[in-house]
């Protein structure tokens, strides 16, 4: 152990720590910008690079970053000294003096960490007045890049390149005219990016931001020719309180239901409803290609790996083009949801297709470029229309001078709105496989679980593996969620290191509860928990928690699609993915 | 623009290269030094190949070339021209000469004339600031250089070329 003082405090703490992090042991905060951590998830960028931490070190002739600063046995630090005070102020002034100054319209106002910092600074002028740097704007299906807000943090840097190994992003060019691109500054749409958007969730600035479909959805309302229908995620509920000031894991399923019919959605319906679906196929095929392997059947491809995550699907594609045939072929919840509002709903209701539009609330940036995927429209037209982020749907609300805390709990339309806990728990790190275990488990051993909870698959550890029993055959379960978890557990997989029978991976830390779509954690992971928590809440709420006894489930089997991955289904239920290895377009 | 195709050779070379330094990410540095030596230049489908190679993304890669002015992604004339304009060179002047240059050439820095013979490019001190300014051409190096040296300076490259034609 370590003993030292901070602003005359002292405080021991072991060997390696930083000053900053030392500070925060004692409630003592240094302001930073580019440092970011995602505590207990394996992902921090320290690159000391914007100099906001600095502090001063008795004997040390230079400020020091505190960021980057190990503790020594007797040092004496000082965190607001006048010299480290000022020489903070002028790195945010100069930060400033080259950056446009338009908080009013920026997207990213209200949840701007530099802004705060200039806030709590009390920076009323940029004393350095000059020249401004100026990039391109590239808007893909997803993500904007609007680099002339860009401060190069380079915490989207280190969280493409080495949390989700994705390598879309990288520093370029040097001096005043560096900044964060893809190779070559290509668009973003021409790299290898996967729309997971945690850049977004990373970036401090305004300068990596999401699409909004938001005013199209507003239009589509007011038109009286379109019946507009909504469905939302599971991992939706148990954010979108935070940005009503309500604390991380408040579940407001009810009051979310209401405030989507004052906006004026004519049905409120769940995407959990299609992720009972979702594990109707999957857990199918999970069944159908266990019984053909262990049947002897060579050409079964093992393990099934989840599709619900859109940034997974662009990610395998990309990076696992020999290993296409592996992943589930159903869709993601949300295209189910979209082909059977279209379809069976549409026909139910006698009401043409295009004259639906069907808008999903998200907790998610790939969803946008999922939705707008070719293999997901029917002569033209999408079978999900637009998605909105928790934070978008936030906007709205309050665009709709909306308050969501006295708003009355209120109910889903049925039948695209009845759900069990199964679809609920899809939103965290685990719940997918272990809503497709509990239906799986019953169907193969035509017995009753007598407890649904699985904790051996919960948690929030990067890679989990687990063994559950299915009454005498053990089923070999692996789990990743970060994308550069799964590739380190897939990259096992195809090695023949280790063998699954099924496999789940999600893109955001702690699955789509850490999405890039919902309310900004600003690096807390204790947030992230906390809703994941709220998700298992929501599911031991529930009376039915199998997605096999959803009744609306049954019943559209019963009346339209016949068998689990028969004909029908597999029309409009299941997928296929495609190489894109070679997507990169060079042209110079 | 065309889409840049390499051939079988060329990507046989980068992969040999690589090989070389144990396609080690540690090695990147002298790995592209290598290259564009071989190559000339470090276009983007040569960099996709040395990302491959050495397990990095190409994104990184593009950030290291777009880094260092060593390294280029245009394609060099036959004789490629750099002018010094490191802190002697340019008090004696290497700006106004890169300028004449650039007009005698009529050519902009990084890029080649259209018959290939002449790229124009900068760099910063080789190391002779007691001839300063000075002008490296093909890795010749001339002192002491005024403008209207140029025109000499470039026939010797014509009588070259005569030499190499006959």
């Amino acid at each position: 152990m370590i003993n030292l003082t901070i602003d005359n405090k002292p405080v021991q703490v072991p060997e390696g720590t930083t000053v900053l992090k030392a500070a925060r042991q004692i409630g003592i905060h240094i302001p930073t910008l580019c440092y970011y951590e995602l505590d207990g998830m394996k992902l921090e960028n320290k690159p000391a690079g914007c100099r906001v931490c600095m502090v001063e070190i008795k004997g040390q002739k230079r400020l020091m970053a505190a960021c980057a600063t190990e503790c020594k046995e007797g040092m004496e630090v000082h965190t607001n000294s006048l010299r480290a005070v000022n020489a903070r102020r002028t790195v945010v002034e100069l930060m400033l003096s080259d950056h446009p100054s338009d908080c009013l319209t920026c997207s990213k106002s209200g949840d701007c960490d530099l802004q705060r910092l200039s806030q709590a600074m009390g920076i009323r002028e940029i004393p350095f007045p000059g020249e401004h740097s100026h990039h391109r704007k590239d808007i893909s299906p997803a993500i904007i890049r609007d680099m002339d807000k860009c401060i190069m943090c380079r915490r989207c840097e280190t969280v493409c390149n080495e949390f989700q190994t994705v390598g879309a992003l990288h520093a370029i060019n040097r001096g005043f005219n560096a900044v964060v691109a893809p190779a070559f500054e290509q668009d973003l749409v021409d790299s290898p990016c996967t729309f997971c958007g945690q850049c977004v969730m990373a970036c401090p600035v305004g300068a990596l931001n999401t699409v909004s479909h938001t005013r199209q959805v507003m239009s589509a309302i007011n038109n009286p020719k379109k019946t507009v229908i909504v469905q939302t995620a599971p991992a939706v509920r148990v954010a979108l309180g935070e940005e009503f000031g309500m604390q991380p894991g408040e579940v407001v399923t009810g009051k979310m239901v209401a405030a989507l019919r004052r906006l004026g959605f004519d049905y409120v319906f769940d995407t959990d409803f299609a992720a009972d679906l979702t594990i109707m196929e999957e857990g199918t095929e999970l069944l159908d290609r266990i019984s053909r392997h262990m049947a002897g059947d060579k050409s079964v491809r093992l393990p099934i790996l989840t599709s619900c995550c859109p940034g997974w699907v662009n990610f395998f594609e990309y990076n696992f083009p020999d290993m296409l045939d592996v992943p589930s072929s159903a869709k993601s919840p949300q295209q189910m949801f979209g082909s059977i509002a279209k379809s069976y709903w549409a026909e139910k209701m006698g009401l043409k297709r295009e004259d639906i539009v069907c808008v999903s609330i998200m907790p998610c940036v790939a969803k946008k470029y999922e939705c707008g995927r070719d293999e997901f429209k029917v002569d033209g037209n999408p079978d999900v229309d637009f998605s909105i982020s928790t934070r978008g749907l936030a906007r709205l609300i309050k665009q709709y001078g909306i308050t969501l805390s006295e708003l009355p709990e209120e109910d889903f339309d049925r039948p695209l709105g009845e759900s069990t806990g199964a679809g609920v728990i899809f939103g965290s790190t685990g719940g997918v496989i272990e809503a497709a275990v509990r239906t799986a488990y019953e169907l193969y051993t035509k017995k009753s679980l007598d407890r649904v909870e699985f904790s051996q698959l919960r948690g929030i550890e990067g890679i989990r593996e687990a063994t559950v029993d299915f009454d005498g055959l053990p089923v070999h379960i692996g789990i990743a969620h970060g994308l550069g978890n799964a590739r380190r557990l897939l990259e096992k997989v195809r090695s023949g290191k280790v063998q699954f029978h099924a496999i789940e991976v999600m893109a955001c830390p702690g699955g789509c509860v850490g999405g890039a779509g919902q309310p900004f954690h600003h690096g807390n992971s204790d947030i992230i928990r906390k809703r994941q928590e709220a998700i298992y809440k929501e599911d031991r709420g529930k009376a039915l928690r199998k997605s096999h006894e959803n009744p609306d489930i049954i019943k559209l089997y019963n009346e339209y699609l016949g068998e689990p991955c028969g004909h029908k289904a597999h029309e409009l239920l299941h997928t296929h993915y495609f190489d894109k290895s070679d997507k990169t377009v060079i042209e110079i | 623009m065309p889409v840049i195709k390499l051939s079988d050779d060329k990507v046989r070379i980068i992969k040999d290269i690589c090989a070389e330094y144990g396609n080690q990410e540690a090695e990147v540095l002298n790995v592209l030094r290598k290259v564009q030596n071989t190559l000339g230049y470090l276009p983007a489908e040569v960099q996709e190949v040395v990302a491959a190679e050495l397990h990095m993304s190409v994104a990184k890669i593009y950030g290291i070339v777009s880094f260092y002015s060593f390294f280029t992604m245009q394609p060099k004339g036959k004789h490629p021209i750099d002018i010094c304009l490191g802190a002697a060179c340019m008090a004696k002047g290497g700006d106004k000469l890169l300028e004449a240059f650039k007009k005698h050439l009529n050519v902009e820095v990084g890029k080649c004339t259209p018959d290939g013979k002449f790229s124009l490019s900068t760099l910063r001190c080789v190391g002779s600031c007691s001839l300063a300014p000075v002008v490296s051409i093909g890795g010749k190096i001339y002192g002491k250089v005024t403008a209207d040296q140029i025109p000499a300076m470039l026939a010797e490259y014509d009588e070259y070329e005569d030499v190499m034609q006959s």
